[in-house]
């Protein structure tokens, strides 16, 4: 996994509320037996007429951007399946970090697992950010992983929080099968107890 | 006295491999459920890494989503791409020791309802899939949520899950259903009351007399739908309908086994007095039947209701709404009974068990689909299937104009050949109305199985208590 530690990008406004996964990448697409690659089909449905000419008012097709690497959203951003292939699009296609006022728990951990920061803020910042992103290449967002701060264009910066140890793994690029792994001794003692305790399961 | 703890806390309890200070917490896994969408790339992980399954007699897999329903599947899946991810699964579950119940085989069927079938599915359990519809199984008393593939391959490696403990939130839904009101009207109508955000961060038990009267058919269609409510998982304590449902199955516990589970089961519930952190209460009495009329679970209306207008939200919802009328083609205050629909698909892991094949068959005694419409029975498992055949209920189906199809996710999500063409409306017993979900630019009305069997009959939305 790619380390995440500080970005500066251009964020795209997208204050649509309850964008569902399958609108992140419609279910065509998860017929692939690897994870990358679906960049160009992230947003698909939004993003393109059925002849595959873009549709030219969805926000990442617009000149300012087209190279977004930042999402502020409507609430409840990622709602509905598990597919990991929404945070490979959106990593495929540039994004490193979203910002929303809620996500859908699958999705927000997904996105962990793929270097990608996923930022939840009350609306009043939310509303204030996405003021930021309408302003598009005129308005880098920078976000700061190890002192938790997105500063705005006109200078001024908002904390956010995040969870210790998800930090830990983002900041460092860690693997954590390999750090279960290490493990190995309590999950052996665990099952050894578990047999006893309840050994049809 | 210890503390008085809920149903969740102890099956988590039960199940900590090692808990750090922060509460980051190794999960231990007990049974993990793999289908072909979500589990190549997990399984190529382990290969890169030269791992290997930890468990592999805790892990079963079934091709489900992308299987064709057309008896013609047998002479090979003509989509490429989803053929190579059959047979992916296939070599996987070959290469690592895994059971597998593949296309030919009679129990193949949606991966939630096999689970329970099979009696993989058992109380107490901590149950996983890279599926978010896991949460079915909790109609057990089962821990069970849907992960990513990261996590998928995480499980495979470690038979574990790296997790913080969700808060509890209790829906407490009491007194008796009306006739022709069903589990998925209830499952519905918390969505509808909550917000398909409402369980963000929360595992949810489902309690009260209306939920202890349902079936195990019903409950699981109420679990299955926590995840539209945004929750991590949903559950209902075991009791004898579940015992009974469980006993004799292939991977139930047998003899003294049984009797030690049993034993144990019988401890899975929510102690008197146990912290929930948010609590919803639902009169049974006062739920009727609903559809949906936007693009979002949410988006529940009592059948007597008028498609609202864009102006009956506030904040972010106005233009969500203006959007889901707009692609759903619906003009604010038409009567929803007036709603004309071209197709009917009842199946999917929500309704696509026996009983609720049984129900359709019931509403459509004596009657026939409307001419001109398609409607298709997708049952969910090659077993209820073979039951629905003996019973006599697909032949009458058939004859009263459904197509009879085999077992698979279908129509559900449209990654098989079923799907809606743009424009088309259907009414269906699957859980999600997301844009294009069944098929580009399709549109999408939930229901219970009664209803969309009310509605094929009529070629409308329809009240199924006007036809009982
Ligand atoms: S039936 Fe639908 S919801 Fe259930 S597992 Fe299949 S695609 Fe998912």
């Amino acid at each position: 996994m790619d380390r995440f530690t500080k970005l500066t990008g251009v964020a795209a406004p997208m204050p649509l509320v309850n964008i569902d996964t399958d609108m992140i990448i419609p279910k065509q697409f998860l017929k692939t037996i690897k994870r990358t690659g679906l960049g160009v089909n992230l947003f698909d449905e939004m993003r393109y007429n059925r002849d595959g000419s873009e549709i030219a008012d969805f926000v990442l097709n617009r000149p300012q951007y087209r190279n977004a690497q930042i999402l502020v959203a409507g609430d409840n951003f990622g709602t509905g399946s598990s597919r990991e292939h929404a945070p490979w699009a959106l990593l495929d296609f540039g994004i490193r970090v979203v910002i929303s006022t809620s996500f859908a728990d699958i999705f927000y951990n997904n996105c962990f697992k793929n270097g990608i920061l996923p930022i939840v803020l009350p609306q009043e910042e939310v509303d204030k950010l996405m003021d930021d992103a309408e302003r598009g290449a005129n308005a880098v967002l920078t976000v700061d992983l190890e002192s938790q701060t997105i500063t705005g264009p006109d200078g001024g910066s908002i904390g956010f929080d995040v969870d210790p140890f998800r930090k830990h793994c983002l900041l460092n690029g860690l693997d954590d099968i390999g750090l279960t792994l290490a493990e190995a001794p309590a999950i052996d003692a665990f099952e050894a107890k578990a047999a006893a305790a309840r050994p049809w399961a | 006295m210890s503390t008085p703890r809920t149903l969740y806390d102890k099956i988590w309890d039960d199940h900590v491999v090692r808990e750090a200070e922060d509460g980051t917490t190794h999960l231990y896994i007990d049974r993990h459920l793999v289908h072909e969408v979500t589990s190549p790339q997990a399984f190529e992980g382990l290969r890169l890494a030269g791992r290997t399954v930890r468990a592999p007699e805790k892990t079963v897999a079934v091709p489900d989503h992308n299987v064709p329903t057309d008896p013609t599947r047998l002479e090979g899946i003509e989509d490429e791409q989803s053929r190579i991810q059959v047979e992916a699964l296939r070599r996987n579950a070959r290469d690592f020791g895994i059971e597998m119940y593949d296309i030919d085989d009679h129990r193949q069927g949606i991966v939630h309802i096999v689970g329970p079938e099979q009696g993989w599915t058992q109380p107490g359990m901590t149950i996983v899939c890279g599926d978010s519809h896991t949460a079915t199984h909790g109609a057990f008393g089962a821990l069970a949520h849907g992960i990513g593939t990261s996590e998928v391959e995480h499980v495979l490696a470690t038979q574990t899950l790296i997790q913080k403990k969700s808060k509890n939130m209790l829906v407490e839904v009491d007194g008796d259903l009306a006739p022709g009101v069903t589990a998925k009207d209830i499952t519905l109508s918390v969505i509808g009351k909550t917000g398909t955000a409402g369980g963000t961060g929360h595992v949810i038990e489902y309690a009260g007399s209306a939920i202890r009267s349902l079936s195990m058919e019903g409950r699981m269609t109420v679990c299955n739908m926590a995840i539209e409510g945004g929750a991590r998982a949903g559950l209902i304590a075991p009791d004898d309908k579940t015992f009974d449902y469980v006993k004799g199955r292939p991977h139930a516990p047998k003899g003294a086994m049984w009797e030690a589970a049993m034993t144990y089961w019988k401890t899975l519930h929510s102690d008197d007095g146990a912290h929930f952190d948010t609590t919803v209460r639902l009169d049974a009495a006062e739920i009727a039947p609903v559809v949906t009329w936007g693009t979002s679970p949410e988006d529940v209306l009592p059948i007597t209701g008028v498609v609202p207008s864009p102006e009956d939200f506030a904040g972010g919802k106005v233009d969500a709404a203006r959007r889901s009328l707009d692609y759903m083609g619906l003009a604010p205050g038409t009567p929803l009974r007036e709603v004309e629909i071209d197709t009917v698909f009842i199946g999917s892991c929500t309704n696509g068990r026996i009983e609720d094949l049984r129900e359709v068959a019931r509403i459509m005694e004596g009657k026939r689909v409307k001419e001109g419409l398609r409607a298709m029975i997708v049952p969910g498992s090659g077993l209820v299937r073979l039951q629905a055949e003996e019973e006599g209920i697909a032949a009458k189906l058939q004859e009263a104009g459904f197509e009879w199809r085999m077992a698979g996710c279908s129509m559900c999500l449209g990654m098989n050949p079923d799907q809606l063409a743009p424009g088309e409306r259907c009414a269906s017993t699957s859980n999600r109305n997301f844009e294009g979900r069944q098929g580009y630019k399709g549109r999408t009305h939930l229901m219970s199985p009664a209803m969309a069997a009310a509605a094929a009959i009529t070629g409308r939305l329809t009240d199924v208590r006007d036809l009982l």
